[in-house]
């Protein structure tokens, strides 16, 4: 069989231009099957690692999703929240190394409001256990000062001494804290996580903001001025969330046991990563349907290639029967015709993972720039090769209906075609 | 010089009927000494390329004896007939003998890809494929620099006697050519059957010459009429 191998590249050689459209057309389907599994992981992947760092997130009580939803990524609201004497509570423990409190509720020409402390920057920690960076600036001093995410500071351009104003709530007709207007004293470089949306301040200047506030609106008649604030109480009453860092990751179960089963105030601990996986269940189903339907762009593909191969086969009866004369069997000619739409679809799979590599390599560093995505250039890993191999597999057995056809026209036509 | 008995092709009642149909071949006895050349003619529908095709053990008979260099066909299974195809005959066809896509030297070596036994003939000898496809090229009138070129680039007569050295390498027994000449003018007729014969006689193949132009029968040591053999014929005629 091994003697014929030099005849199938002399055929397909001679057949170049239809042969080479199809691997191209191989390849490009290979290299969008490849690009969007490299682009789905890598996604899941930056998904996963919104959050690294932390071992558990405390709130109220809700559930762990919601508790997720709007801790990290910022969507939707609490139903309630902690009290800060259970957060120190949690700090206290022995096992806990940090805890970062997170207040949440303001906004900022639709950007959220983050109330945290300077510990933020110290502990948040996100992708490969990356700290966040400035790109210009400090981090907030204790009231009226803010420092604003990459998107923010992009798309609202701010820079450091940029003057802004917070709004009490979320929503489209928000109220003002027009008379206490904030500072931008830093500048967050990009990160691909809800932080590059979020309006940093500390939880000082949350509660001075609202010193003159109840219940969502303003005390009428009552005003306390910016200067003024300084002589108040400003530690906070209530935060949203707490992100906690413990001494020992091998605390954490009994930890986060220990926290929702308090009986002195309803909380709920999760386990990040855990909850993400949860999360992206769902999110990811447009990555898997993308996916699917890339495994249909290489099916399309495949059955080009076996109608390329089917249709030479006309011209081509003559040759396979000069073949038969010179003491080819059908089962040769069968490995002959197999093994050109073999080498095609192979062809097709280093074109296109070539091609892949490529695109990820020109593109990396505008994905991270612009959607914080980190594309990792470099050879197919695990699912990618899985995923190949199925191309090969479907090849070969593509390459049975040309094959069969020969074998079937090659025994009826023998040695001797009248053409 | 491949067969003790000295027969090159012996078949005795041969009997070919297409599934369902009635015979259109069955020939009593019909036998080719080594290194004969028999000129064998009939009009279209004689069973002609039935015939040749049972010979090459392409098409399986229905009944009785086909020997090609003393190798009972029948006992061999359709993978070792190929083989045994592959091994022992040469076949030159009217047109289109040549895969188009390759040089004229590699469609001479062609049959070596095929049989083992066509390189072990050549090694015998003392020499390589690539010289023996060279010699034989010489031989047949072909200029070394015309067997690079790709087998469609030849000339029709250039072609045949391509597909001639192809058939004659390796020293087959038995070499069939179906129409090779009709193709030609009739100068070229002429030149072509004699180098033929000529190399047919050197490598020790008998040579099976099928043809309707019955002006050719002066060269060969025997003429056989296949519409007179062929009773399955005869019996419609008559």
């Amino acid at each position: 069989m091994m003697r014929l191998f030099p005849l199938t590249l002399a055929s397909l050689w001679n057949r170049r231009l239809t042969a080479g459209l199809t691997v191209v057309v191989i390849a490009l389907s290979v290299s969008l099957l490849l690009g969007v599994e490299r682009l789905r992981s890598d996604a899941r992947a930056s998904f996963a690692s919104t959050v690294s760092g932390t071992d558990l997130i405390v709130g109220a009580r809700s559930g762990p999703v919601q508790l997720l939803l709007y801790s990290v990524f910022h969507i939707g609201d609490a139903t309630n929240e902690i009290s800060w004497p259970a957060v120190q509570r949690i700090a206290a423990r022995r096992e806990v190394a940090w805890v970062v409190p997170l207040s949440l509720g303001d906004s900022h020409r639709g950007y959220r409001v983050v109330g945290t402390s300077a510990d933020f920057f110290k502990y948040y920690r996100y992708g490969d256990r990356r700290a966040l960076a400035f790109a210009a600036g400090d981090p907030f001093g204790p009231v009226f000062e803010a420092v604003v995410g990459a998107e923010v500071a992009a798309r609202l351009g701010y820079r450091e001494g940029a003057r802004i104003t917070l709004a009490h709530g979320s929503g489209e007709h928000v109220a003002e804290h027009g008379d206490k207007p904030f500072s931008v004293v830093g500048v967050l470089a990009p990160t691909g996580t809800p932080v590059d949306r979020s309006v940093l301040v500390s939880l000082e200047s949350i509660e001075a903001i609202h010193l003159d506030w109840q219940g969502g609106a303003p005390i009428p008649g009552l005003k306390i001025a910016p200067e003024m604030v300084r002589k108040f109480d400003l530690a906070p009453k209530r935060v949203t969330a707490v992100l906690v860092g413990l001494e020992n990751r091998a605390m954490v179960f009994r930890l986060q046991r220990a926290i929702n089963e308090d009986t002195r105030e309803p909380l709920l601990a999760i386990l990040p990563g855990v909850t993400l996986d949860q999360l992206w269940d769902v999110v990811g189903i447009g990555a898997r349907v993308l996916l699917a339907v890339s495994a249909l762009v290489v099916a399309v593909g495949l059955a080009g290639l076996v109608a390329v191969v089917v249709a030479s086969l006309g011209e081509r009866r003559r040759e396979l029967a000069i073949l038969r004369a010179l003491g080819a069997g059908p089962r040769d000619v069968f490995f002959l015709v197999a093994a050109e739409s073999v080498l095609l679809t192979l062809a097709g799979c280093v074109l296109g993972v070539a091609l892949v590599q490529v695109l990820v390599f020109s593109m990396a560093a505008w994905l991270q720039a612009n959607y914080g995505l980190a594309v990792s250039p470099g050879w197919p890993v695990g699912r990618e090769w899985m995923l190949l191999g199925a191309v090969m597999l479907a090849g070969l057995l593509a390459s049975l209906v040309p094959a069969l056809r020969a074998y079937r026209q090659s025994l009826a036509d023998g040695m001797m075609v009248r053409m | 010089m491949n067969s003790q008995q000295g027969l090159a092709l012996e078949i005795a009642g041969l009997v070919f009927a297409w599934p369902g149909e009635a015979a259109c071949l069955d020939i009593a006895a019909f036998s080719m000494s080594a290194g004969e050349k028999l000129f064998l003619h009939g009009p279209s529908g004689s069973g002609k390329t039935t015939l040749l095709s049972i010979i090459g053990g392409v098409l399986h008979a229905s009944a009785g004896r086909v020997k090609v260099s003393g190798v009972e066909l029948a006992a061999l299974g359709a993978h070792a007939r190929d083989r045994f195809r592959a091994d022992e005959i040469g076949f030159v066809f009217q047109l289109f003998n040549l895969i188009p896509y390759l040089s004229a030297r590699d469609n001479i070596l062609l049959p070596c890809r095929f049989s083992a036994a066509r390189r072990r003939r050549i090694a015998d000898a003392g020499t390589t494929p690539a010289d023996e496809a060279q010699r034989l090229a010489a031989r047949l009138d072909l200029p070394p620099e015309l067997l690079d070129r790709p087998a469609m680039a030849l000339s029709v007569g250039q072609q045949q006697r391509v597909a001639a050295a192809r058939a004659l390498i390796g020293r087959p027994a038995l070499v069939i050519a179906d129409e090779p000449t009709s193709a030609l003018d009739a100068d070229r007729q002429v030149r072509f059957l004699d180098l033929l014969m000529g190399e047919c006689a050197a490598v020790g193949a008998a040579l099976l010459f099928v043809s309707h132009d019955r002006r050719l029968t002066g060269h060969f040591d025997r003429v056989v009429n296949l519409a007179e053999m062929n009773r399955a014929i005869a019996e419609i005629a008559a």
